[in-house]
């Protein structure tokens, strides 16, 4: 139990559960699953309980029980106790500080990632405001590589998504070539199939392994249809680079979707057995978003944001090159409006670099959320000023195969330039090799004469 | 009025414009800068809009009730336990269940009435305009195929601030065989009135959506009124005489646009 005495008002919490759910920021998912706090003061009195919570306590007090849940062994199991040594004395509003200091250098939290645990991350998130979010996520650089590098300092990659609603050919060649025009496609070139049909995903995987080697392109193919789908099609002999898999922070959700660390596993050492990476080994590709095991009536209880922080214990297992929050796709049931949706993008980057992964982010909303084109402009710059290795490139930033808004080619450019970020250093080689970009990394003037990538024709 | 020889150039086009025959995604938009164009961003401000308004812009009911009418579908207003639209996007639950008044004078009329086979209700959904404008022409599409059948079919429930599951519950105080839930889709930036229609064989409260069958996308841009009309009246034929619907109907080729859909509205 955990009380405190604000004025003549006294406010309990019964475990550490409840004090998280109740000291997180005011979210429309928490809100429906009943377990937000009641009011603004009810709120902050939680933070300053949760701040005297010492980290250590994360280690005995488990949110949800580990017999009853894989995610939960697993980050027990692999907590690691040498690297959780630094700040294995300090409180949870003391670690914020730690963070915030000097101290807390690149080399330094590298090392730190395997003594935390996602609770011990969600926690000292709950304190933080927005900028506290960023000035510690920038310190933090994870890189993984494939046929390129991601998450180096000083780059921003961008996942080239070139959906189209039937899957056609040419059209999605038509983004593709549009896309790397634009510079994107350095994190990977990812294609959402309109159906999960064998087939027709080894289809989309030769057309962008052929267009991939045809011009030398230095970065990795992906369509993101289920693990088991990937993993027949690896062995039916197509040229997977990247394994896909949305995923979720209790083994309730996992199972909801179709997967458990097993699988996962299963799916990994597939991706390996191909032995396709040239930069490094890291394949797989991880999707999250607060909010899908409430969706899925598999949350115990536990807060959203917390959830999503245990996702990324799943991930860390499996060293991925690219984990990505789709952070405004659920809906406003869950994340209402544009501040909402700007807090738990911050949160996620916060919580994933913390955790020691490669994180990028979808910045994105659906029609019926209170959000647009203003609030992705904000999330999208503080993320790049919060160091996020990689965001989303869609056509004009309009999907129309899933029917919502993300970041545009545009976008990806105008961040790098405002930022002074520039894209994975292989890719950004190619750029200028194809006489695309300049080596500032400004667009070169092209025309019929100069652009080197070849059209499709309708009659071919 | 022409511009000014001199007027300098802000746009840099984009050499492979002609692939945008290949798709609908906002390609080759040409670049200010790094930036988007003046008029592909207006572009994208007047879809976003047209959604918005889809979501937001309240129904006009009077004239959708004269028009189901019309059709042969006399309407009748009920309410969702959501009271405004700001709490029906924070709670689908709320959404998903009568307000005890509405459901009291269900009741009431269907102790008047012969329990229908076919009872028909109409949602605002996530698009008021896919309601007003789609509802009416499909049903008229709809109507002569189910009488050929010889099937019986209500008038329409029309429910404000309603979701999917809300036919459940109207289903069930009817007694009717089925129900089919005409609804405003979520809207995309291409498609702000799209309207689904949902079937659910034998509808009780607390199904799960795994127990409906769904044609999305209905529209004139995407799938036509007749198409929609034969697959709904084919869909209902088969739940019919297999006593179920949802997933076991769903591998059928003759349900080609027919699915059991992921997420309902």
């Amino acid at each position: 139990m955990h009380s405190c005495l604000i004025g003549t008002k006294r406010y309990c919490f019964d475990g550490l559960r409840e004090l998280m759910a109740k000291a997180s920021p005011l979210r429309s998912g928490d809100a429906l699953a009943g377990l937000a706090a009641e009011s603004a003061e009810e709120r902050a009195a939680a933070r300053i309980l949760l701040a005297d919570v010492p980290l250590a306590r994360f280690l005995e007090e488990q949110l949800i029980p580990y017999e009853m849940d894989e995610v939960t062994r697993l980050i027990v199991d692999a907590h690691d106790k040498a690297a959780f040594a630094p700040v294995a004395s300090l409180t949870v509003g003391m670690f914020r500080e730690w963070l915030l200091g000097e101290a807390a250098d690149a080399e330094t939290l590298a090392a730190l990632a395997p003594g935390l645990t996602p609770e011990m991350a969600a926690a000292v998130s709950k304190i933080m405001r927005n900028q506290d979010l960023i000035l510690a996520a920038s310190k933090i650089s994870n890189v993984s590589a494939f046929r390129s590098t991601i998450g180096l300092p000083g780059r921003m990659a961008s996942r080239l998504q070139p959906n189209h609603p039937t899957d056609d050919p040419k059209g999605v060649l038509a983004s593709i070539i549009d896309g790397l025009a634009y510079g994107c496609g350095d994190a990977c070139i990812g294609i959402n199939p309109a159906t999960d049909n064998l087939g027709a995903v080894m289809r989309l995987l030769s057309m962008i392994d052929e267009i991939r080697e045809r011009y030398a392109i230095p970065t990795q193919s992906c369509v993101l249809t289920h693990v088991t789908t990937t993993i027949e099609a690896i062995e039916k002999g197509a040229p997977v680079d990247l394994v896909f898999q949305s995923i979720g922070g209790t083994e309730a959700v996992n199972r909801s979707f179709g997967v458990n660390l097993a699988i996962l596993e299963e799916g990994r050492r597939a991706g390996m057995s191909l032995g396709r990476g040239v930069a490094g080994d890291n394949l797989m590709y991880f999707e999250t978003g607060q909010g899908s095991a409430l969706s899925a009536g598999a949350h115990h209880d536990v807060d959203q944001q917390t959830v999503e922080a245990r996702a990324y214990a799943v991930a860390r297992a499996f060293d991925p090159l690219l984990v990505n929050t789709v952070v405004g796709f659920i809906g406003p049931e869950y994340l209402y409006d544009g501040k909402q949706i700007i807090r738990a993008g911050l949160e996620d980057n916060f919580c994933g670099k913390l955790l020691g992964l490669p994180m990028g982010c979808d910045v994105c909303y659906t029609n019926h959320a209170e959000a647009d084109q203003d609030d992705m402009d904000g999330l999208l710059t503080l993320l790049g000023a919060a160091g996020c290795a990689f965001v989303m490139g869609v056509p004009g930033a309009d999907d129309v195969m899933l029917n919502y808004q993300s970041t545009s080619f545009h976008d990806i450019l105008y961040l790098r330039r405002v930022l002074g970020l520039k894209p994975s250093p292989e890719f950004a080689a190619w750029l200028t090799g194809m006489g695309l970009f300049d080596a500032e990394m400004r667009p070169m003037e092209l025309d019929e004469n100069n652009f080197k990538l070849e059209l499709p024709h309708a009659a071919s | 009025m022409p511009l000014p020889e001199n007027t300098p150039q802000t746009i840099r086009k984009d050499p492979w414009a002609r692939l945008k025959t290949f798709t609908a995604a906002r390609i080759a938009m040409g670049r200010a800068g790094v930036s988007v164009p003046t008029a592909a961003q207006l572009d994208f401000q007047i879809a976003h809009a047209k959604a918005r308004d889809a979501v937001l812009l309240p129904l006009d009911k009077d004239a959708l009730f004269t028009d189901l009418a019309g059709a042969g579908f006399p309407a009748t207003e009920l309410t969702s336990r959501a009271r405004d639209r700001r709490e029906y996007l924070l709670r689908p639950d709320l959404g998903r269940r009568l307000d005890p008044h509405s459901a009291d004078l269900l009741r009431e009329r269907a102790g008047s009435s012969q329990a229908p086979d076919l009872a028909i209700v109409a949602a605002d959904g996530l698009s008021t305009t896919a309601i007003a404008r789609q509802a009416v022409p499909f049903l008229e599409t709809f109507a002569p195929l189910a009488a050929k059948r010889g099937w019986t079919v209500s008038g329409a429930f029309f429910v404000n601030l309603g979701r999917v599951a809300v036919g459940d519950e109207i289903g069930e105080i009817l007694g009717a065989r089925a129900v089919a839930v005409l609804i405003g889709e979520r809207p995309g930036l291409s498609s702000p009135d799209s309207m689904g229609v949902y079937m659910t064989y034998a509808p009780a409260v607390g199904l799960t959506d795994e127990r409906r069958n769904c044609i999305s996308n209905i529209r004139p841009e995407g799938q036509p009124f007749a198409k929609a009309a034969r697959t709904l009246d084919h869909l209902l034929a088969k739940a019919f005489a297999a006593c179920i619907s949802g997933v076991c109907l769903k591998d059928d080729q003759a349900l080609e646009c027919a699915e059991v859909p992921k997420v309902c509205v």
